[in-house]
């Protein structure tokens, strides 16, 4: 795949923990392997869309690689290197339902940048400007937990970019959104991707993956199906499980 | 055989005249019963979160036993803190006993188990919602308590609230350790006990009435706090 490319416009030069490369990974509950990957390899550049069915493994895997959970077999190379906390320092990831915590828009952010480590003579400007980015000015001060549920979609994705992390993963930050609010943490995903940070973003919205993704990996019953360029994807899907859940049928 | 009434409006003279024996008594209770209530919230808030979000062997016997500890009577504790600090026991040297420390002493074994047993199912809770938010932040178990507490602020303050009810209204254990000496170690429910079985009506149901708006008011603050978090937290 796209090896080393550096994205056109990538203001910071890329802090080399990409390619990630996973290998053997098994992740198994109740005697069934929900996870069983034989290789998957995610370069550095662009936005990587995991796409599949519900239940096809999707946000187990994003777990994984992010390593919230602990594979019961595999390995995980960060640029060839196993995770450790200085590949962790440079992961960010946003959930499905977004996790807030129980003060102000302001703090949460506040929260984000203190645990990274960042210095506090530094930290209420980076709070304003990613409160800015997030159009959140005006709510700085509010309970997190008071916005609408676009608003906390928000706050939770500019709180992960506060930290400029490499690599942001994304469990499907639109699930629950309107079309107005799923368009406004588009915007942010994709602007963040032409700023240089590498997007891994589950979404089972085939339109969204059209929007964003650079290539898809597609899973099904937590094997990767498939590996392609998205444009070579959505014309000429390789196997039947990924034509016939681009084509809309019901994939089980 | 005087009138059912007369007690209650002596009662009630006492309290609207500011009766300097009664303030004794009612500010060494509160003083006894909050200073206890700090102390076990000191020691029960981080032990039940380390319960919640700690791994380690023999956890769940302990929340089994702090559980179970909730329950403790009152009296036995009272025997337990005076065995333990009376002249023959360990602690007699420090020459405690019949001291309002004493009293402490007892409310605080008392209270901490309430309060440690509480704090762990509103750090538990909140950890199952955090938990991998902030391990994705960088934050690790052990230092997430902090955050965790914090976060279940509303939620713990009705654990204190739970403790200083248990505190204020238990008169088994003060009465041990404390001997119910006049002006030194008389709260109001050794006094209520005692003023009861002398006849003086008045003074016991001057305190119970006290005691009893206390009781509510910490009840209106738990439902006051419950209301203000939900706002809070799930508008
Ligand atoms: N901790 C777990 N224990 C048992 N089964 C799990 C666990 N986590 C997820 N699963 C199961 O694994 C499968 C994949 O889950 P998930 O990754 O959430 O799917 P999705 O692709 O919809 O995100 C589902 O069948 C789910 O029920
Ligand atoms: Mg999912």
């Amino acid at each position: 795949m796209r090896d080393g490319q550096i994205y056109a416009g990538g203001a910071p030069a890329l802090p080399g923990i990409l390619p990630l490369l996973a290998e053997g990974l098994v992740f198994q509950a109740g005697g069934r392997r929900l996870i069983d990957i034989e290789r998957l390899r995610i370069a550095a550049g662009g936005t990587t869309i995991v796409l599949g069915p519900n239940g096809a493994g999707k946000s187990l895997l994003l777990r994984l690689l992010h390593g919230l959970i602990a594979p019961d077999a595999g390995r995980l190379a960060w640029a060839g290197r196993p995770a450790d906390a200085a590949t962790r320092k440079l992961q960010a990831m946003v959930f499905q339902r977004p996790v807030l915590l129980r003060r102000s828009v302001a703090a949460n952010i506040d929260y984000a940048l203190k645990a990274h480590g960042e210095p506090r003579a530094e930290r209420a400007a980076r709070v304003a400007q990613a409160l800015e980015h997030g159009g959140l000015a005006g709510m700085a001060r509010q309970p997190a937990r008071t916005l609408s549920g676009g608003e906390q979609q928000r706050l939770a994705l500019v709180r992960a970019l506060a930290v400029e992390p490499a690599v942001l993963f994304l469990d499907e930050p639109t699930a629950s959104l309107d079309p107005a609010a799923t368009a406004a943490i588009e915007r942010l995903v994709s602007e963040a991707a032409r700023n240089g940070t590498k997007i891994i973003m589950v979404t089972h919205d085939i339109g969204q993956a059209r929007r964003l993704g650079d290539e898809v990996v597609f899973l099904h019953r937590g094997r990767v199906v498939e590996h392609s360029d998205a444009t070579a994807f959505f014309q000429d899907p390789g196997s039947r499980e990924a034509r016939a859940f681009i084509a809309g049928e019901l994939v089980l | 055989m005087q009138n059912f009434a007369d007690p209650f409006s002596l009662a009630f003279r006492l309290i609207l005249s500011g009766d300097a024996e009664l303030l004794t008594i009612v500010l060494l209770s509160l003083r006894v019963s909050l200073t206890a209530v700090f102390i076990a919230a000191l020691i029960g808030m981080p032990l039940g979160a380390a319960l919640a979000v700690g791994r380690f062997a023999g956890r769940e016997a302990a929340i089994v036993l702090v559980n179970a500890l909730m329950g403790l009577p009152p009296v036995v504790v009272g025997l337990c803190v005076y065995l333990l600090l009376s002249n023959a026991g360990p602690l007699g040297v420090l020459q405690l006993l019949y001291t309002p420390t004493a009293m402490i002493i007892a409310q605080v074994v008392l209270v901490t188990p309430i309060i440690a047993a509480l704090s762990r199912q509103v750090v538990e809770d909140l950890n199952g919602e955090y938990a991998e938010q902030l391990r994705s932040l960088g934050v690790s178990r052990a230092a997430s308590v902090p955050t965790l507490l914090w976060d279940g602020r509303f939620s713990l303050m009705t654990a204190l609230l739970a403790g200083f009810g248990r505190a204020i209204a238990e008169v088994g254990a003060v009465i041990i350790v404390g001997g119910n000496i006049n002006h030194v170690t008389r709260v109001m429910t050794t006094t209520i006990a005692l003023e009861t079985s002398k006849g003086n009506l008045a003074l016991a149901l001057a305190l119970g009435i006290i005691l009893v708006t206390i009781a509510i008011c910490v009840n209106a603050a738990v439902g006051m706090l419950r209301g203000g978090a939900r706002q809070v937290v799930h508008a």
